[in-house]
């Protein structure tokens, strides 16, 4: 049934506007009373996750802390392999994709496409970076030196017999924060999609834009407790 | 409830059941629905196999423990089930046995229990409860099922190859060096971390429709008992279940990788998985009994029309469990940790003992003076305030230090979980579907029928596992195939008490079956319940309910209000209204 908004009449329609998923087109689910229903709980089932998120990642943390605490040794020669001006340069990175896809969710609320769709490519291009600093800067270079994790490790120099163990906890903690880039990567490719090609987003149609971007923030979150802890502190 | 108009707009909706499209068509439709009522559906049966095959391993484990396996003097050997009896063959007797208690535990816990009540019951009744058209996501819900389906299907996967003989614990180092099971424990253990994600979404989308889609008229505190149990599991559900994700994450990485966390070779530290797991298994044995808790709330006091004793401390109780499961994760491991870390563990303990004391002492105040009817919800719901009193108060003695020392890893431990998981949410949840039958099938079951199982139950309940601490307390250790024997009387009576529970459980299966076949049809309100879920037909029809629900008095308010779909001769109101 409902429209929230139905098609103004007097704007003549052209392609995009007459497909269901234009904005002004949608609806809602019918089992909800209104579309701000709807929208609010979206929003809380985003937070809801995103709080598994955090509580997944607390488990690397805790590893993290007690390994830490039992060979400061090891941890400390560990970070010392870390370059932090990578580190730094991919904190800078997510932080200004924070903030353009913040904008991104701006524009959606006072229905410029153009400038969602802009704000979405420079946050996707800052993605691409981070993940191809990380590969090409930090991963590879260190894995070819044999600075892997646990048996894997070879690197023939390393100070403390538990380096393996730090390598673990820096390889499981970063590869599931690359993992997570990609998927909210993948979340704002399929908005920036339908944001091209049927202005799918609008002042009263966000919800997707305003969700991808919370997860997109918590990846950001998420990076910006690993960074001091893997590369900052000794 | 009472409804505020009459105007039906989906007057000719038909059943939830009713196939439209061939058959076919119709299991085609039950596939990819998204109604809520057939999702719970397919949850029921789904749980309910996973209780079969659980069962089944169940019952092998007690016909190999009738006997002791000896060896007499000139070789032979008696009392054992499994592999050629000879002297050899004993140890892969007992390698079978290992795989039985392990699948029977995985598949209960991890298949089972968890999803439940929640899954099952809560999907169909959380949202009619609440007088919401379905759940918050639909098609989320849909989604949850199926990854319940793929991760049930790696586990089961996993015993047709050969089954794992790590416990449903998995702890380290065993569970990561055993090589032998190298694909089939982290099979059964990528099924526990996929239906992990199951339980989550789950838990999720019912926090979410608790929140946004009750019926305009009813506040947090006009829910039904039921509603905040499930809430305050789904609570944990969400808080829980991503910790038991990223350890059994870290265990796979740890088989293929050897990452070497919970590796003492490369510094890592076993214990800390035992933490990580426990972090997750013990509040989510609240995941278990609070929904069953919450289907005792009903049941009594829709059965002994009496308004439930103390709703807010009933409801608050539950969110209290919830927040203490959290703390006391410790007294699964007092022998592997320093003093005071076991004293602050052991008193935290003591703690949950309290909330779900007050949720004991409300309910049997709500059947004082009640008109208690004497059927099968009412039986199971009886039952349960005696097992579940069992099972919490033997929680104790293992959540004291001094005692702890000696019963740990005893029978006694089995026969105490035993009493708080079957004794409480089996039982309770088996009095759910009684009490609910009705409502989902349109259809009544035999009520004598359903009585005979439930005493069948409770005694070769009490049987099987009775026995059991006496066992434990002298001294009987969990997950051995044989025993000393003096300990044979006892365990000859726990495994005739399994049969009787098998006895049981056939008489509720027949009964089912009859009643889908050939019971009579179920008038919409069969009990003169007064939560919203009986407003409707029974079976519910497509979208629910006939018209917009307005909610204009309490889930319980049995001495003011005569409940929907019957009239005062039924279901009489008290003559003298209580005076509160
Ligand atoms: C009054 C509340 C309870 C207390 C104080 C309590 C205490 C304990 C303690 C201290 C242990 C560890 C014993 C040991 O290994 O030495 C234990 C084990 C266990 N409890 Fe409880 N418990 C309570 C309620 C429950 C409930 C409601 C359930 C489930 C529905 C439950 C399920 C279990 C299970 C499954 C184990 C053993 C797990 C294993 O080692 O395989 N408990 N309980
Ligand atoms: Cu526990």
């Amino acid at each position: 049934m409902a429209t929230i908004d139905a098609p103004n009449p007097d704007i003549q329609a052209t392609g995009a506007q007459t497909h269901p998923l234009y904005w002004k087109n949608r609806g809602f689910a019918h089992h909800f009373r209104n579309a701000d229903e709807q929208f609010d709980a979206c929003k809380l089932g985003m937070w809801l996750f995103l709080s598994t998120e955090i509580l997944l990642f607390a488990g690397i943390f805790c590893a993290y802390a007690i390994f830490r605490m039992l060979y400061p040794e090891a941890w400390a020669a560990g970070s010392h392999h870390l370059d932090w001006r990578f580190g730094g340069l991919n904190t800078v990175i997510l932080l200004l994709s924070s903030w353009t896809v913040a904008s991104g969710v701006r524009a959606a609320q006072l229905g410029n496409n153009a400038a969602l769709i802009r704000n979405l490519v420079i946050t996707l291009i800052c993605a691409g970076l981070f993940v191809f600093i990380k590969l090409y800067f930090e991963y590879i270079p260190k894995l070819s030196a044999g600075k892997a994790p646990g048996t894997f490790f070879s690197y023939p120099y390393a100070h403390d017999p538990h380096e393996p163990l730090w390598w673990s906890i820096y390889y499981i903690g970063t590869g599931i924060h690359a993992l997570h880039v990609l998927i909210g990567a993948g979340l704002l490719i399929w908005v920036l999609v339908r944001a091209i090609r049927y202005e799918a987003y609008g002042p009263t149609e966000y919800t997707m834009v305003e969700n991808s971007a919370l997860y997109w923030h918590l990846v950001d979150l998420i990076w910006i407790f690993l960074f001091p802890l893997l590369y900052l502190i000794h | 409830m009472t409804t505020a108009e009459t105007t039906h707009d989906h007057h000719d909706e038909g059943s939830y059941l009713t196939p439209k499209y061939g058959v076919m068509g119709t299991i085609w439709d039950w596939m990819t629905t998204v109604d809520h009522k057939k999702i719970g559906v397919m949850y029921l049966f789904a749980v309910l196999f996973m209780f079969f095959l659980g069962g089944v391993a169940a019952l092998a484990v007690r016909l190999e423990l009738l006997e002791p396996v000896r060896v007499a003097a000139d070789g032979t050997i008696t009392g054992q089930l499994f592999g050629p009896a000879n002297p050899e063959s004993i140890a892969t007797g007992n390698n079978i046995f290992n795989r039985l208690f392990t699948l029977h535990g995985a598949i209960m816990v991890f298949m089972f229990i968890i999803p439940s009540v929640p899954a099952a019951l809560g999907n169909f009744f959380l949202p009619l409860m609440l007088g919401a058209k379905d759940v918050a996501f639909p098609r989320l819900n849909l989604f949850s099922w199926y990854i319940y389906v793929v991760g049930s299907l790696f586990g089961v996967f996993s015993i047709i190859l050969g089954g794992v003989d790590t416990g449903w614990t998995f702890y380290t180092p065993y569970s990561t060096t055993t090589d032998a099971d190298h694909w089939r424990v982290l099979l059964m253990v990528l099924a526990a971390f996929v239906l992990g994600f199951s339980s989550i979404l789950t838990g999720l989308n019912f926090i979410v429709t608790t929140h946004k889609l009750r019926a305009p008229g009813m506040g947090w505190f006009d829910m039904p008992l039921f509603i905040w149990a499930i809430y305050a599991t789904s609570i944990i559900q969400v808080l829980a279940t991503p910790v038991i994700g990223i350890t059994l994450l870290l265990l796979i990485f740890e088989r293929l990788f050897k990452v070497g966390i919970f590796d003492p070779a490369l510094g890592g530290d076993p214990v800390l998985y035992q933490h990580f797991f426990w972090f997750y298994s013990h509040p989510v044995v609240y995941v278990m009994i609070l929904p069953g808790m919450g289907i005792i709330s009903e049941i009594l006091s829709v059965h002994a029309r009496k308004h439930i004793f103390g709703y807010r401390a009933i409801a608050f109780s539950s969110l209290g469990i919830a927040a203490v499961s959290f703390i006391v994760w410790g007294h699964h491991m007092f022998t592997a940790m320093g003093e005071l870390a076991s004293t602050i563990f052991s008193a935290l303990t003591f703690l949950v003992a309290i909330p779900t004391a007050i949720k004991m002492f409300n309910w049997i105040a709500t059947l004082y003076k009640g008109s208690i009817a004497i059927n099968t919800p009412m039986l199971y719901a009886l039952s349960f305030l005696f097992l579940f009193s069992i099972g919490g108060l033997t929680g104790l003695p293992l959540g004291a230090l001094a005692t702890d020392l000696h019963l740990h890893d005893s029978y006694f431990v089995v026969a105490h979980f035993h009493y708080t998981m079957m004794g409480g949410t089996v039982i309770a949840f088996l009095g759910g579907i009684h009490h609910w039958w009705p409502k989902m099938f349109g259809r009544m079951y035999n009520e004598r029928a359903g009585m005979i199982g439930c005493v069948l139950v409770f005694i070769g309940f009490n049987l099987t596992f009775m026995t059991q601490f006496f066992l434990g307390t002298q001294g009987m250790p969990r997950r051995y195939a044989s025993y000393i024997d003096e300990f044979q009387t006892l365990h000859v009576l726990s495994t005739y008490g399994s049969w009787i529970l098998l006895a049981g459980f056939l008489v509720h299966l027949f009964n089912f079956i009859h009643s889908l076949v050939a019971g009579p049809k179920a008038p919409p309100n069969p009990w003169g319940g007064l939560t919203l879920e009986w407003e409707t037909e029974s079976p519910p029809i497509e979208h629910n309910f006939h018209h917009e629900v307005l909610v204009q008095h309490g889930p319980y308010d049995f001495d003011t209000v005569v409940p929907p779909h019957c009239d005062e001769r039924e279901f009489p109101l008290p003559e003298t209204p209580a005076s509160h």
